[in-house]
């Protein structure tokens, strides 16, 4: 099954040829399963592949990329890895329209995962629709751990709402939010994030889902000074750092910003390193930016 | 049924195939490249393969201070290609020449640099620092730039401000360093241009840049890219790359030329070799394979082969050659009678 697979020296990422075992609708989206021998072993919480689309004569010459949600690295298929579609333009509509045992070409696992404590602190999950599927590998990371997880997921409404059985299964508690009140409390995620934030003490908060949730649950968790992590959904165009396609302004340790490729230095984040607002500019002081001009 | 070339035998696949190629006074010993702009500085593609065992890395084009590029969006997909408008990010050419090539050379890669500017004066000094540096083995010069003292248009639209850039860059260069200059297709006449550059003190040509585009986003109902408009890449444009290939090689038949402009696969790139290239980048597919380079090496390796060329140099420029010098023969190794073999050209 894994045809062709290339080992790199110094991420680990690998590209792979591997195939379809399992196509499932769940709500809005579908949960896909798949083998993919060699990134299953290396891949951690937070980290994505990206999937060749539409085959090798394909008019759609961009790969896609999924957040990993789940891997087994072993059994009968030599390793699988879960990650969910959310069927929004052609090349994700092409995926999910694939069978058991169709052939994917993955390239993983990509990225910086998501920084593990190394003590059995408090934890808060917060994911915004489909992006509750990374936090399911990571609550497991985190309950190996000892830490506690209070996972708090939400979304438009109930159909939109992703993994909440998976994380009920792994986290200590789970919250529900949708801002219809199809399910949970009737609200956004970041409200049931602050009840926690207000009536607990919290350690850490890792958050995925959209820029704009990412952007209030890191405002939150900065103001009360909690340290956070958010991964990040930026449209990219290579997943391994060559294009420079997927930047965002994030402030260094020095102090400035910088447009960082959200493949290769995210795509997990700092909250209080990331700026929410000036996403989509080059924000006044931006390394690099005095050279730029506009001739429109 | 097998078309052998009467002129050459075919070479056995076991032996290892002369792909070596020549670019002025640069020999390489493939003539598969990375485009610039699609492979940084070498060193994340060498996670998935040897970037030393291609013919060389082409850098993504750097400039003389540190640039932020412009705000995101800055890609859109298109049918068989993507639109960019990334604004020219990077570190700048000290940052470039202490981390960068100082890895590439340590790496054993051939390397070609790119170099931008938004003056001709800018694009002399990023030349000069690289010539003190040393450590490559040529120079592209990205002239697809917005001419900051002329209401940014862009240098390679004009020959005479191409020209003007080469001339500078060959100014501030070491005599024996071999200069590209990229051509923009978005031109009435790329012989022109390809003719003044050359005569500027260009070793030679990379053709083709990216050509202009733009892409609406019909949810927003605005531009798709914050820049507007952005540069139309991947095998969408081929047919335009190898049509300037042909142009070029046909005008200038001693020019070195690098290929490139949607090359996805060994095929394509005898194509462009076929049309005149000396050499051919890899550059979108790269986004959609990060090992394209080495497997279209492999792949065009394998198309010369099959078509029973001895080395990649007996391609180069062969889809030029006068119909009555190719002596087609079938399996027995008899000419055709000469009227039968005019006749299959034609089909009505």
């Amino acid at each position: 099954m894994s045809v062709g697979a290339s080992e790199g020296a110094n991420s680990g990422a690998i590209q792979v040829n591997g195939e379809v075992l399992d196509v499932q609708r769940t709500g809005k989206y579908f949960l896909m399963s798949v083998t993919a021998p060699g990134i299953t072993e290396r891949a951690r919480p937070g980290q994505f592949v990206t999937i060749g689309i539409g085959g090798e004569e394909s008019s759609m010459v961009l790969r896609r990329s999924f957040a990993i949600q789940g891997v087994q690295a072993r059994g009968m298929y030599g390793g699988t890895l879960d990650f969910v579609v959310s069927p929004v333009g052609k090349g994700t509509q092409w995926l999910t329209k694939l069978r058991r045992h169709d052939p994917l070409n993955l390239v993983g696992p990509l990225g910086k995962p998501f920084t593990l404590p190394t003590k059995p602190v408090t934890c808060v999950l917060v994911g915004g629709g489909y992006g509750a599927a990374p936090l399911i590998m990571l609550a497991q990371a985190l309950r190996e751990r000892g830490c506690r997880v209070d996972t708090i997921i939400g979304a438009s409404t109930e159909e939109k709402l992703y993994g909440g059985l998976d994380l009920k299964r792994v986290s200590t508690s789970l919250t529900l939010a949708t801002e219809d009140g199809t399910a949970g409390i009737r609200g956004r995620v970041t409200d049931g994030l602050i009840d926690t934030l207000n009536s607990s003490k919290v350690d850490v908060v890792y958050a995925c889902g959209p820029m704009s949730m990412l952007a209030s649950v890191a405002e939150e968790c900065t103001t009360r000074k909690i340290f956070s992590q958010c991964s990040v959904e930026e449209s990219m165009a290579c997943g391994i750092g060559v294009c420079m396609t997927c930047v965002l302004p994030v402030i260094g340790e020095d102090g400035v910003t910088r447009m960082l490729r959200s493949c290769v230095e995210g795509p997990i984040f700092r909250g209080d390193r990331v700026r929410w607002a000036d996403i989509g500019t080059i924000p006044e002081g931006t390394w690099g930016g005095e050279g730029l001009r506009s001739w429109r | 049924m097998a078309l052998n070339l009467a002129s050459r035998g075919n070479a056995s696949p076991e032996s290892t195939f002369d792909l070596r190629t020549q670019l002025g006074s640069l020999e390489l010993q493939s003539p598969v490249l990375t485009a610039s702009g699609c492979a940084a500085a070498g060193r994340e593609l060498d996670n998935y393969f040897d970037i030393t065992a291609i013919g060389g890395i082409v850098t993504k084009s750097i400039m003389l201070a540190p640039r932020s590029g412009r705000a995101t969006p800055r890609m859109a997909e298109t049918p068989s290609g993507m639109l960019n408008s990334i604004g020219l990010q990077g570190p700048g050419v000290e940052s470039f020449l202490e981390t960068d090539l100082a890895w590439l050379q340590q790496r054993g890669a051939r390397t070609i640099v790119s170099i931008a500017g938004g003056t001709a004066d800018e694009f002399g000094k990023v030349a000069a620092k690289l010539r003190v540096a040393g450590g490559f083995d040529a120079i592209e010069v990205n002239i697809s730039c917005p001419n900051v003292e002329d209401r940014g248009q862009v240098f390679a639209c004009r020959a005479d401000t191409s020209a003007q850039i080469i001339q500078t860059v060959r100014r501030n260069s070491d005599n024996k360093i071999p200069i590209f200059a990229k051509l923009s297709p978005d031109v009435t006449d790329i012989v022109e241009i390809a003719t003044s550059v050359s005569q500027a003190g260009a070793t030679g040509v990379s053709v083709i840049n990216t050509l202009l585009g733009m892409v609406i986003d019909t949810q927003t109902m605005r531009p798709a890219l914050a820049g507007v408009t952005g540069g139309l890449s991947g095998p969408a444009i081929r047919p335009i790359a190898v049509r300037c290939i042909w142009q070029i090689r046909s005008a200038l038949p001693n020019l070195p030329i690098i290929g490139m402009g949607g090359v996805r696969t060994g095929h394509d790139a005898l194509e462009m070799v076929l049309a005149g290239a000396n050499a051919i980048s890899v550059g979108t597919s790269i986004f959609n394979d990060p090992m394209a380079p080495m497997r279209i090496q492999k792949e065009l390796e394998q198309e010369l082969r099959n078509r029973g060329f001895e080395s990649l140099t007996q391609a180069i420029s062969f889809a030029h050659r006068e119909v009555s010098e190719a002596v087609i023969e079938d399996e027995t190794g008899e000419s055709k009678d000469e009227s039968e073999r005019d006749w299959d050209f034609i089909s009505e």
